[in-house]
């Protein structure tokens, strides 16, 4: 059943990284709310261009909740007020006729804004590059089913790799922490025996890389409620769990 | 070969590096997850504290006598291998530099994640975090402030004219019986409670203690600790007030000193 709302958004509106940003009121009337978050955005943008105005600028790519392009804080939640759905995957029909939203970047010191709703995530690149990786031969691909790993971890693995990085979890937590990236990142590949070469080299050099941009978790739970892909805060503690081993196991290599 | 791993070029770091690398393992202490370990495990030491000091407590309820016996038997503690009060002392000081790791580190973790935190001037909700979970930098000061009241009252006797030393049951009714007292450690304590309660679940997760098997126990257990030390710290101030606890202005080490001087008269 398709209908029709009337919206008023409040936007954040930033000219670059050392502008001075605003909140700008748009009317958004007649939005089918089988249009996604970002086909509204859309529509108001194309409204924009015919009047003249810039358009709003924020990011997106796949629209199917798969590439961590878009994020957006929606009434003060990151994504929105659907629960493990990214802002693409979000639908007008969350919303009534009439209903003010607040849209706005996410913001930490480690994500400035870029332009508008847009902003910088590099600093999540570096924790990868830290250590987001495993050494595998080069040459032909190497057999199925070569490495045995049982269901449940593989299953488990794979929880923590459905982080798709949009840094969702930085920007609804309190402390702008972004263990629940980091510890995704780190036990998708220790959970799994490919990992196991690097493991205590990456846990020590991804959280560490990881405290240098972001502040410290004080376990709220608030990154896994705004997660998309509802990953679990347990790989936090695993992860904390691994950082301590890996200060001990890492001390004794010399060279 | 060779490998040139150039680094991701970023914003600026909110956190520098430290000045100088300190040799293992205080060097855990130099990073973010290692200050949540000593917290976690400072944590557990404070919280061990409370318990016992709260059971301890409970000898109020048995008479001036018992509870004075009970804080003369701390003092012994030990006394077959060490001289008197050095256990005691022992533990005072490990208490001591618990406390001040335990402040040290959410001090410096805190300066960390405000420098890393930007305020939305639109508002945001917060579904996960608790009361507790958000007034953790608020109760803490609460308490340490307490605490400092707390030894100055009934330990040092500063702000008590009738302070007698080693008569706690003397000292507890005749502090609480005072309004403002009672309301003050009402207050504090439930602030304590309320700590408690995030800081028991967090140390789980700050220590890596998780498990499937027993995740689902950790908010019960963090609920029952503090409501029982709610329940025990704060029926000391309501049953001084209610008159359950109380001296009528006499005390027993007192007597028990003038009746040991009297039988040497004799």
């Amino acid at each position: 059943m398709s209908a029709e709302i009337n919206l008023t958004l409040k936007v954040w509106r930033q000219d670059g990284p050392s502008a001075e940003g605003r909140f700008v009121t748009y009317e958004a009337d007649g939005i089918s709310t089988d249009a996604s978050f970002l086909e509204m955005l859309d529509i108001v943008n194309e409204r924009l261009i015919e009047a003249g105005e810039e358009p709003i600028v924020f990011e997106s790519d796949c629209r199917e909740g798969i590439c961590g392009t878009c994020g957006l804080m929606i009434n003060g939640q990151a994504h929105g007020p659907q629960k493990g759905t990214a802002t693409c995957q979000l639908h007008m029909r969350s919303f009534s006729d009439g209903d003010h939203i607040v849209i706005e970047p996410w913001r930490a010191t480690s994500f400035p804004v870029l332009r508008d709703l847009a902003v910088d995530r590099r600093a999540m690149d570096a924790i990868v590059a830290a250590g987001g990786y495993i050494s595998v031969n080069t040459g032909a691909a190497p057999d199925a089913n070569l490495t045995p790993v049982p269901k449940e971890t593989a299953d488990t693995a794979f929880d923590a790799a459905a982080c798709i990085g949009c840094g969702a979890c930085v920007a609804a937590c309190p402390n702008s922490a972004a263990q629940l990236f980091a510890a995704a990142k780190v036990q998708h590949l220790n959970l799994l025996p490919q990992g196991q070469a690097e493991r205590w080299a990456r846990t020590e050099a991804m959280v560490e890389t990881m405290e240098e941009f972001f502040g410290s978790c004080t376990n709220h739970g608030e990154c896994e409620e705004a997660c998309p892909k509802e990953i679990p805060i347990d790989f936090i503690a695993w992860t904390n769990r691994d950082y301590i081993k890996a200060k001990v196991k890492n001390r004794k290599l010399v060279g | 070969m060779a490998q040139a791993i150039t680094r991701v070029s970023t914003p600026p770091p909110v956190r520098s590096a430290p000045r100088a690398r300190l040799p293992w393992p205080l060097n855990i202490y130099q990073t973010a997850v290692g200050k949540k370990w000593v917290m976690g495990l400072t944590g557990i030491a404070l919280l061990g504290f409370i318990v016992v000091h709260m059971i301890g407590n409970l000898h109020l309820y048995e008479g001036p006598l018992e509870i004075h016996e009970y804080a003369e038997t701390l003092r012994d503690l030990g006394t077959k291998l060490l001289p008197r009060t050095w256990l005691l002392w022992a533990m005072r000081i490990g208490l001591i530099i618990a406390f001040a790791l335990h402040i040290h580190s959410a001090y410096s973790l805190s300066r960390m994640s405000i420098a890393a935190d930007q305020r939305y001037p639109g508002g945001r909700n917060y579904i996960a975090a608790n009361f507790a979970s958000r007034t953790m930098r608020w109760t803490g000061p609460i308490i340490g402030l307490y605490l400092f009241y707390h030894l100055a009252d009934l330990t040092w006797g500063w702000f008590n004219p009738d302070f007698v030393r080693g008569d706690p049951y003397h000292n507890v009714s005749e502090s609480l019986s005072s309004i403002p007292v009672a309301i003050l450690y009402i207050v504090a304590n439930t602030a304590l409670a309320v700590h408690i309660f995030h800081g028991t679940w967090s140390m789980f997760q700050s220590l890596g203690l998780n498990s499937p098997r027993y995740n689902h126990l950790r908010r019960y257990l963090a609920a029952g600790l503090a409501g029982i030390i709610l329940v025990g710290n704060l029926s000391f101030p309501i049953f001084v007030q209610a008159g359950v606890i109380d001296d009528n202005g006499r005390s027993i080490v007192e007597e028990l000193q003038h009746g040991a001087a009297e039988g040497e008269d004799h």
